[in-house]
């Protein structure tokens, strides 16, 4: 590790801005989100940025850090910076509130209008629903349901800086552990909710979600498992009936 | 104004589901196309070991059935899979103009009139 401080510059302000640079002093195991934290509480107490749990679980402390979306407070500084140099923004494909704070509730929009929730038919007074951990749907849904919904996907995604409508990757995502939930009785509705151009089929598979997420999860595998069940959907039914 | 909003749903329903199906249409066709190429391949192999001219070309061709319904099934591929393709390309550059089905539907015209005409001048038509 280098002793000489690091040049961070931090992108201050709206949609309009400027990188501001700041030197901050280099530690051993140092997080990007170390960074933004001692640059707020030392340098720059008016800076805005979002974190919560700083360990990974809670999805709200990604940034674009030298370029590419990340959760800053599970990046070691070390691994990425070039040189002595870090450059910090927002994340692409969301409003900026203010500096490193992006306006979250489109990405969260998108989750619902997937119909990334579930529905059931149980109430409180029926037996536990059974679910054979190793069937193939469980296993399909385990894939990806460690989605922490931090939108580093969201914002590494071409499609969606190309077609604002596009439900992205963490919303299709959700959707497709939810067509894997033998027990959600709305699926119908969710396979015509990410059918067409704005949902699953728009999607380029170019991977960049998967390459991206920060829990290696491949929402690719899950899109094109959207694709080919609501393609066959649309032609000639499913289990659940025609679209 | 529920009505329209209603309304409104519906058609980006259908367009959702309608968008499916050409999804569908355009991965089945590709198959074929692989089916196809791979064997138009290996009748262009067969084809030129004798050496290649338009006589021998129409010698093989003229009046072989099995040979049209197959190149026909070709160009039929050709027919679905490339203006889907090409409307998707034109769609998410310009969204905002109809270009896309204009130039898809001119395309697909093209592809089957000129592929169905070769097709049936190979088998029929040729030299008196």
């Amino acid at each position: 590790m280098s002793d000489q401080a690091l040049k961070v510059k931090v992108w201050r302000g709206g949609e309009a801005g400027e990188f501001v640079e700041y030197s901050v002093p280099r530690n051993p195991n140092q997080t990007v989100l170390d960074v933004v934290t001692y640059i707020q509480r030392k340098l720059d107490p008016t800076l805005s940025y979002r974190f919560a749990c700083r360990v990974g679980m809670c999805g709200s402390c990604a940034m674009t850090v030298n370029g590419k979306a990340r959760w800053t407070c599970r990046t070691h500084v070390a691994h990425i910076v070039e040189g002595d140099s870090l450059e910090i923004a927002p994340l692409n494909n969301l409003p900026v509130i203010k500096d490193l704070a992006t306006d979250m509730r489109e990405f969260f929009t998108k989750w619902t209008d997937a119909r990334g929730f579930f529905t059931g038919d149980k109430t409180r007074f029926d037996d536990f629903a059974t679910v054979v951990p190793d069937s193939p749907e469980r296993q399909l849904a385990n894939a990806g349901i460690e989605c922490i919904g931090c939108g580093v996907c969201y914002a590494s995604c071409d499609v969606v800086a190309l077609r604002p409508a596009y439900l992205g990757p963490a919303a299709l995502n959700r959707a497709w552990t939810l067509v894997n939930d033998v027990r959600d009785t709305a699926q119908l509705e969710r396979l015509r909710a990410v059918a067409g151009d704005a949902g699953c089929h728009v999607c380029h598979t170019q991977g960049e979600c998967s390459e991206r997420c920060p829990k290696a999860l491949e929402p690719t595998a899950g899109i094109a498992g959207l694709k080919k069940l609501v393609g066959r959907a649309a032609m000639k039914g499913s289990q659940w009936g025609k679209l | 104004m529920g009505q329209a909003l209603n309304l409104s749903k519906d058609l980006s329903l259908a367009s959702g589901v309608r968008q499916a199906k050409l999804w569908y249409l355009q991965r089945i066709s590709a198959m074929v196309l692989g089916i196809c190429v791979a064997i138009h391949l290996a009748i262009i192999f067969y084809a030129i070991r004798g050496g290649l001219t338009a006589g021998e070309i129409l010698g093989r061709t003229q009046g072989n059935w099995l040979f049209a319904i197959f190149y026909e099934i070709f160009v039929l591929a050709c027919f679905i899979h490339a203006p889907i393709g090409l409307a998707n390309i034109l769609q998410e550059h310009f969204p905002q103009s109809k270009l896309s089905i204009f130039c898809a539907w001119l395309l697909a015209s093209l592809i089957l009139i000129l592929g169905s005409a070769a097709v049936w001048g190979l088998v029929v038509g040729g030299p008196k």
